[in-house]
């Protein structure tokens, strides 16, 4: 059988590409790192010296604002230098392409790349034509994989809810367009959530998506009875202008999550969304800024799991 | 071999302490020993300043050769670190390098206005410019043999030396 690309012989993350195929005990490294490293956030300096010396590129081949910024804060606070391409507006226009472009970057002695794309599978490209000194984190690629993003959404039910072992974890809105729905789906699986559900329009679900152990609901009320965590899509804009949704408001009306419909969710349960949200759209704003709304320590987190999963790999060498 | 007695050792350390701290002292223990070995300082001299701990791993100088372990614990220093007097505390005083790191963790959280170090023993092989300033104990032991700190359930400690042959 042929290695996960991810790990080297030993069993050790040397990339991080996908949270397919990944044991539980490498995702409970990364959770148990990510909250040491919460400490280090709070203190008066906020920097530790595990990169001193070491070079992070970012390479955005797709905007992201939240993404890159806290990718580059965890790369800061890991006392890297960053160096952060915005390749939408550089070389790739003028034709060159993506080995190309990485191998330059690595002639100039990278140690890390940190990889958006618009096509699935970049990130595992870059990493299989580099040097495996280099290490290479993907931050989203197409419809693949966002594995950082789902690590912090485990990282942060974990923070609140303690255990994986007794949740019913509920995923709604645009599942068959999310690279972070399939990465959360993958996490909370191999964590051990028992009940994980994905909530959202036939036309927005993927075909067969049960293969991958979780229940389908096309109704809030029914897919958010009694959950313990809500775990919100964005609804992408470019959704509405083809044949799956009629409007956004036709969209809001069906599924927007709303303190109503939250209500019939475990009374103490969280409100969880990647980012950037519409609001009025999957979610109300009386819920995105209420109570049982976890979404901006959902940020903070971010940032503790990015430096975990940078100084993991450094740490494999 | 017989094996060092811990809780003597603890007593001749406290000992050297005592009448050389002040009432404004902070104790600060190095993961885990260190810690254990701080918590029993503090009581025996009835310090009243809550005890530092730190978690030297994210600033070793061999992260790159040994990795990240996976339980590093939270550093914690619940007094303000700028100006106070601390002392720093482990259980096994050896290469001198897990102190650099402790040092550079604490510069981190502020200015001290002084740093000493009490160790529970002295096993010489130091790699680095670096002494303690309260000492329980020395130990004569060679390079490849391991001392390891314990502790019991009631907190009682026990010191365990494994020679490199193999003996206990």
């Amino acid at each position: 059988m042929q290695r996960n690309p991810q790990l080297n012989e030993r069993g050790e993350l040397q990339h991080l590409l996908s949270i397919e195929g990944l044991p539980a005990a490498v995702l409970l490294q990364i959770l148990d790192t990510a909250r040491s490293f919460m400490s280090v956030s709070e203190r008066e300096i906020k920097k530790v010296p595990l990169l001193r010396g070491k070079s992070v590129f970012n390479l955005f081949f797709e905007p992201s604002t939240r993404t890159r910024t806290t990718f580059e804060i965890a790369a800061k606070r890991l006392s890297a230098d960053v160096l952060n391409l915005n390749i939408a507006t550089s070389s790739q226009t003028k034709g060159e392409s993506l080995i190309d472009t990485v191998a330059n970057l690595a002639a100039m002695h990278a140690d890390m790349f940190v990889v958006r794309h618009a096509s699935s599978g970049a990130p595992y490209l870059i990493a299989r034509h580099l040097s495996p000194e280099i290490h290479v984190v993907n931050a989203g690629d197409g419809r693949h994989a966002h594995p950082t993003q789902a690590l912090l959404d485990v990282f942060t039910i974990r923070h609140y809810k303690g255990d994986f072992t007794g949740l019913k974890v509920a995923i709604v809105g645009d599942v068959l367009h999310s690279r972070v729905a399939r990465s959360e789906i993958h996490a909370l699986t191999t964590l051990g959530v028992p009940e994980v559900r994905v909530v959202g329009p036939r036309t927005l679900i993927p075909a067969q998506v049960e293969k991958l152990g979780v229940k389908v609901f096309h109704d809030m009320a029914s897919g958010l009875r009694d959950v313990d965590v809500v775990m919100m899509l964005r609804l992408q804009n470019e959704r509405m202008n083809g044949a799956l949704l009629p409007s956004a408001q036709e969209y809001f009306k069906a599924y927007g999550l709303t303190e109503e419909r939250l209500a019939v969710a475990a009374k103490d349960a969280i409100v969880m969304h990647p980012g950037p949200m519409n609001r009025g759209v999957e979610i109300d704003s009386a819920v995105a800024d209420g109570t049982q709304s976890v979404i901006l320590p959902q940020v903070t987190f971010g940032i503790a799991v990015r430096m975990a999963v940078m100084a993991i790999l450094a740490g494999n060498g | 071999m017989p094996q060092p007695d811990a809780e003597a050792l603890l007593a001749t350390l406290a000992a050297a302490m005592h009448g050389r701290i002040g009432p404004d002292t902070a104790l600060v223990g190095i993961h885990s020993g260190g810690v254990w070995v701080a918590e029993r300082l503090q009581e025996r001299l009835a310090l009243t300043t809550p005890i530092g701990t730190i978690d030297v791993a994210f600033y070793r100088d061999d992260f790159e050769s040994r990795g990240l372990k996976a339980d590093v614990r939270p550093s914690a220093m619940p007094f303000e670190v700028e100006g106070r007097d601390i002392v720093l505390v482990d259980d096994v005083l050896y290469t001198g390098r897990t102190i650099r790191a402790a040092l550079n963790v604490l510069f981190d959280y502020g200015r001290p206005a002084r740093v000493r170090l009490a160790t529970l023993v002295d096993r010489g092989g130091r790699e680095l410019p670096i002494a303690a300033d309260f000492v329980g104990g020395s130990l004569a032991v060679s390079a490849d043999d391991v001392a390891v700190l314990e502790r019991t359930p009631a907190g009682r400690l026990s010191l365990t030396i494994t020679r490199s042959d193999g003996a206990a």
